[in-house]
């Protein structure tokens, strides 16, 4: 099995590595597109800003790349809201793999989410064996509303997409590599696919 | 629904911890990794790790430790002594560290938080507020709470907010220690003023304390360390009895 994380400069990837780490398998960091196209799998991490984020993929080419990739990826929190066709953080257009656009919670509630949060209605193979309801580490301000590829929702001020996929592309707002046991099941099932 | 977070706080000197901790089914009770991973297993939603150490060498031995603490425990957790710069942080982050806390050096240097945050991002700075009341104003304390400053613990919460925070965790000096309870009413200003988390520290000893401190004190999140190093108060035991309160809790 060879898995890929996509290099690009962003946030905490140490914990990905060490949560598939713990499940046997060894993940690479690399910003090659000849290695990232020949992996398994492919991770697409991300913490911080859209707009600079954006702004390094574009840098190295990697925002054409990700878009063609066909083996299963998986985009954890700011992976996920890159992947989408916009945001309203930094005004940013996103890779347009999921039709949808990110927008930030309003003001009624303290932003950013930061805690465990339920996930219900799941809907993918990506959630093999989760019960409804388990709850997930999330850290977040911005979110990707309820849409046609929504494969999780959670009610933060308003009932969201906490999981997308479409074809092979798969996302999640919250962090498996943080979430226990059920993260590490997440995990699990998409080293499986 | 967003659940209310229990936090247990390790204070870590020289990469071992201190203050003593009873849990009998430790080989080794001393080092943090293996108490960490105990605190994960049984429910603990965070962890924070509290640098005391004055050597020269604390830098390598706090990232060491980070990075073992990382490779190991599969829920989220802060780092927080000692840490004064950007070039600190991004070490830190770096061995796998969810988030920093700082303390003294963001009120020396109020920068530090808008640099943190825009290099970062909020969700990682969490700014610890020590504070105690003298003469009925909250007021911050430095240095582990021995040197007053002239801020008010709401003004510069707000400050430490609209410079980028990501949290605040307050621990009232007036409480810590007593275990008769959190600064609740001071955390329920705090959490009303704020658009941000607050997690309360300083005071637990029963479970009531934490029923209190998350409904009438409007807490997001309660840090405690001896009630649960010493089994005084079991985490799982604690969930269900918040749970049993209509408190949203993850079991």
């Amino acid at each position: 099995m060879k898995l890929v994380i996509i290099n690009y400069g962003a946030g905490n990837i140490q914990s990905i590595k060490f949560a598939f780490k713990r499940l046997g398998v060894d993940a690479v960091l690399s910003d090659d597109a000849e290695e990232i196209k020949a992996a398994d799998k492919v991770i697409f991490p991300g913490v911080g800003e859209a707009s600079s984020a954006m702004a390094k993929l574009r840098d190295t080419g990697l925002d054409k790349l990700i878009p063609t990739l066909t083996q299963p990826v998986l985009g954890i929190c700011l992976g996920m809201q890159l992947m989408c066709k916009h945001s309203t953080e930094g005004d940013t257009t996103g890779l347009g793999i999921f039709d949808v656009s990110v927008t930030k919670f309003s003001n009624s509630v303290k932003v950013p989410q930061i805690g465990w949060n339920e996930v219900s209605n799941l809907n993918s193979p990506l959630f093999e064996g989760i019960p409804e309801n388990s709850h997930m580490y999330l850290v977040h301000s911005f979110y990707a509303p309820k849409c046609e590829e929504l494969i999780a929702e959670t009610m933060y001020d308003v009932k969201y997409a906490s999981a997308l996929q479409k074809d092979n592309f798969y996302g999640v707002q919250f962090h498996p590599e943080k979430s226990g046991l059920v993260g590490e099941q997440v995990l699990k099932n998409f080293l499986q696919m | 629904m967003l659940t209310k977070r229990i936090i247990p706080c390790l204070d870590i000197k020289n990469g071992r911890t201190v203050k003593g901790v009873n849990f009998i089914d430790l080989r080794d009770a001393g080092d943090p990794v293996e108490l960490a991973a105990k605190y994960a297993e049984t429910g603990a939603d965070e962890l924070v790790f509290l640098d005391i150490s004055a050597t020269e060498e604390r830098r390598k031995t706090l990232a060491d430790l980070v990075l073992r603490v990382a490779e190991k425990i599969n829920i989220p957790f802060t780092v927080g002594g000692g840490i004064s710069s950007v070039e600190d942080v991004d070490i830190l982050l770096q061995n796998g560290a969810d988030k920093v806390s700082i303390n003294s050096s963001a009120v020396k240097n109020p920068k530090l938080i808008n640099e943190l945050a825009a290099k970062f991002g909020s969700q990682c700075v969490v700014v610890a507020i020590d504070a105690k009341q003298i003469n009925g104003k909250w007021t911050v304390h430095l240095v582990g709470g021995k040197v007053p400053t002239d801020l008010d613990l709401f003004e510069w919460a707000q400050e430490v907010e609209s410079r980028g925070a990501g949290e605040i965790l307050f621990t009232s000096m007036d409480h810590d220690g007593t275990k008769a309870g959190f600064a609740d009413e001071a955390l329920a200003r705090l959490s009303e003023l704020l658009n941000i988390p607050v997690i309360a520290s300083g005071g637990a000893g029963t479970m009531q304390h934490f029923t209190d401190t998350f409904t009438s004190g409007k807490a997001d999140a309660a840090l405690a360390a001896s009630v649960f190093h010493f089994h005084e108060i079991d985490i799982p035991l604690l969930k269900l009895e918040l749970k049993s309160k209509n408190i949203p809790i993850r079991l």
